[in-house]
């Protein structure tokens, strides 16, 4: 199931709020990004891939786009900074390679030997806890609260999607 | 570019910087919930100077989107989603019951409709008079009747979206908007109840069908309680923005200690700010802390003159807190039953409300729309993710069915707010002790609740996974009956009015004023005793 710019930006959509399109839904714009962002943004990539199930594509535009929004602020931009710089140090140490190098089920045992699948999330906390809430939780809830997340388990409105209040009359075979 | 600003970006400044006393102010309001909103905005609108002092900040409703992300992560608890303080905010409870009293409340202007629900009933004739009809309880010193062009007035105010209820008092006209329609799993539901021959009917909900006054219609974000981004849900801070439209000044945390009085009014609260400490004087001071901090302020105001608190004359300060029980069962059913598309109910039955008698109380059954965990809730707490993940939310989430029911309890003398004199705030004062004990007629009532949701679901062929009952029910966090009304000044804190007995110039717009508490969510009686409280105060100055 193909993930939308739709999926990305929904939030404020349905609140009225203007959405510039241009600029921020082109999938290959890394090398228009800092080293720093560019880092972060391969870095998200590479983690959705391993956390997002196989059927959804589209994940690096949508990766993108939600970034967009998420990394204006300071304090949430410099947590996943820090998370970021966290997975990258193991796998530098631990796999000898950049973390966007590895192959998928090494991203994944990476994730896990650092404690990310267990830990709670937590914005000050150890870096698991860190790791879970900057970057498996903050893509999960990108993807679980969009449109398409929600229609991957039956669900086209998801809680925090303003899908309208439609969805919730119809049944399942509508 | 927009999207989901994230919730750790909250600014934490939108209020007032200028917090200092308003000259020649004619009234007070003590709370910028919605009680103190509608007096101030009534008040003010009528050409009187207003001044709304509430402890709470003020919140921008720019970072509502990043409130819904804490509501959403399992990182915040419910109380971090309005900055509840944990100093500010400390009580005790020392009651055979606990209360978990910061989940019931948000402090700051809007107060506790920020993070509410949004079901808005009258009340039923009945429960103005429980002692009359029923046999136990007490009556109200007011009647259906009194109150009823106050619930129109509320609900044009607030914004109701409902259809007709056929157990429903007599009303003039229809709600402001039209009902939301029934959702898929009402229909599953209307199946079994009418083979039970029991009628389901629209729930009254303050929140939008359509756009109205200025609002937005309902979007469907899903997180009604605590927060809607929206604003198609009604709260406080609609009318905290007519009041200061028609002139009133808002000041947030603006933490009220203590009302300094003489012998028989009040002369000024003093209140902290994180610039120092102010008397606000006026001529009439109106009191809307809600069920709880409102006694708390009485008892802390306590003097010479009245040593066991201001308006104590009764000693029921603080006496008889209410609260409606919950009764629920859920399960799970062999089809999909579309849930956690919307965040609010859809379906209620009132059928078997007044039946109540001095055995059993009067109680309402709702049909959820929100059985069962939301799939992002799921998401961000397991260990598992990717392909994995993905099977256990297709596994859990689908099937779930619900539903829920408040029942009424009666007062009692040894249920109450009172003051913790070991424990204080971050101002130094005895914080609440929540006191809060249950009888025997609300636990019987909760078994009969749950009969009739048994039957229901059992008709339905859910299999029944939980029930909360006699033994695991819980508080709906509606405070109630703190400083009730009562025409006897030895029976109660209030006239019929609102008006204290004690103190010519004060009133009380809040719940703490309910003799007896009904079985139906409060804030639209709160709206309504508001509204008469203004005319009141109109009348008097």
């Amino acid at each position: 199931m193909e993930l939308t710019r739709r999926d990305a930006v929904s939030a404020l959509t349905a609140l009225g709020a203007s959405v510039a399109v241009a600029g921020c839904s082109d999938a290959g714009s890394t090398a228009q990004q800092s080293g720093a962002d560019a880092e972060i943004h391969d870095t998200m990539v590479a983690a959705a891939e391993v956390v997002y199930p196989d059927e959804v594509t589209g994940i690096d535009t949508f990766v993108t786009t939600f970034l967009e929004s998420r990394l204006a602020g300071d304090s949430h931009a410099a947590g996943v900074a820090d998370a970021v710089a966290a997975v990258n140090d193991r796998a530098e140490a631990w796999y000898d390679d950049r973390f966007v190098d590895l192959p998928a089920a090494d991203r994944d045992s990476l994730l896990r030997e650092l404690g990310a699948d267990s830990a709670e999330p937590h914005r000050e906390g150890t870096t698991a806890e860190e790791v879970r809430y900057y970057v498996v939780n903050e893509l999960l809830l990108a993807l679980y609260s969009s449109p398409t997340g929600g229609e991957l388990v039956g669900l086209e409105n998801p809680q925090g999607h303003a899908g309208g209040i439609d969805s919730y009359q119809r049944g399942p075979q509508a | 570019m927009s999207g989901r600003p994230p919730a750790e970006d909250i600014e934490t400044n939108a209020g007032a910087t200028d917090r200092t006393p308003v000259d020649n102010a004619d009234v007070c309001v003590v709370g910028a919930g919605p009680a103190g909103a509608l007096v101030a905005d009534r008040l003010a609108d009528a050409g009187h100077e207003v001044v709304v002092l509430e402890a709470g900040p003020r919140f921008d409703p720019a970072d509502r989107l990043a409130r819904q992300e804490r509501a959403i992560r399992p990182t915040d608890d419910r109380p971090e989603v309005w900055e509840s303080d944990p100093e500010r905010d400390a009580h005790s409870n020392s009651g055979e019951w606990f209360y978990p009293l910061n989940h019931a409340r948000a402090r700051g202007v809007g107060g506790s409709t920020l993070h509410w629900q949004g079901m808005v009933m009258r009340l039923h004739e009945a429960d103005f008079n429980s002692k009359g009809d029923r046999g136990v309880g007490v009556d109200w010193p007011i009647d259906y009747s009194d109150l009823r062009p106050y619930y129109a007035a509320a609900e044009a105010a607030f914004g109701v979206a409902g259809g007709e209820i056929p157990f429903g008092p007599p009303r003039e006209e229809p709600r402001p908007m039209p009902a939301f329609p029934p959702s898929y799993s009402d229909s599953l539901f209307a199946e079994a109840c009418d083979e039970l021959g029991i009628a389901m009917h629209p729930v009254p909900n303050a929140r939008n069908s359509e756009a109205y006054d200025g609002r937005s219609k309902c979007v469907g974000y899903g997180t009604c309680q605590p927060v809607c981004p929206s604003g198609a849900k009604y709260d406080g801070t609609v009318h905290i923005e007519s009041a200061e439209e028609n002139g009133a000044t808002v000041i947030d945390r603006a933490a009220v200690q203590r009302l300094n009085h003489d012998a028989d009014r009040i002369t000024a609260a003093t209140y902290a700010t994180p610039s120092g400490e102010h008397r606000q004087a006026a001529d009439a001071f109106v009191i809307a802390a809600g069920g709880v901090e409102t006694p708390r302020l009485l008892m802390l105001s306590a003097s010479e003159q009245y040593p066991d608190g201001l308006a104590n004359s009764s000693g029921a300060v603080g006496r008889f807190f209410m609260d409606h029980l919950f009764a629920g069962m859920g399960g799970r059913l062999d089809e999909p039953t579309r849930q956690n598309h919307v965040g609010f109910l859809t379906s209620e039955s009132h059928q078997f409300y007044d039946d109540a008698d001095d055995e059993f109380a009067p109680f309402k059954l709702e049909f959820f729309n929100y059985a069962g965990p939301s799939p992002v809730g799921m998401a961000l707490t397991g260990d598992d993710w990717g392909d994995d993940l993905l099977g256990r939310l297709r596994e859990d989430y689908g099937t779930h069915i619900a539903m829920g029911g408040l029942v009424e309890q009666l007062p009692r003398a040894d249920s109450y707010v009172g003051l913790d004199e070991s424990t204080t705030d971050n101002h130094g004062n005895p914080v609440p002790d929540m006191h809060w004990n249950v009888g025997d007629r609300a636990l019987r009532t909760i078994e009969r609740a749950n009969e009739i949701q048994r039957s229901i679901l059992e008709e339905l062929g859910v299999e029944i996974e939980w029930t909360a009952g006699p033994d695991s029910t819980g508080p709906a966090y509606h405070h109630m009956g703190t400083t009730r009304m009562s025409d006897d000044p030895s029976e109660g804190v209030v006239d019929a009015e609102c008006r204290t007995h004690d103190l010519g110039n004060c009133w009380i717009a809040s719940s703490a004023v309910f003799p007896t508490g009904g079985a139906m969510n409060p804030t639209l009686t709160i709206a309504a005793l508001a509204l008469r409280v203004a005319d009141a105060v109109d009348r008097a100055l």
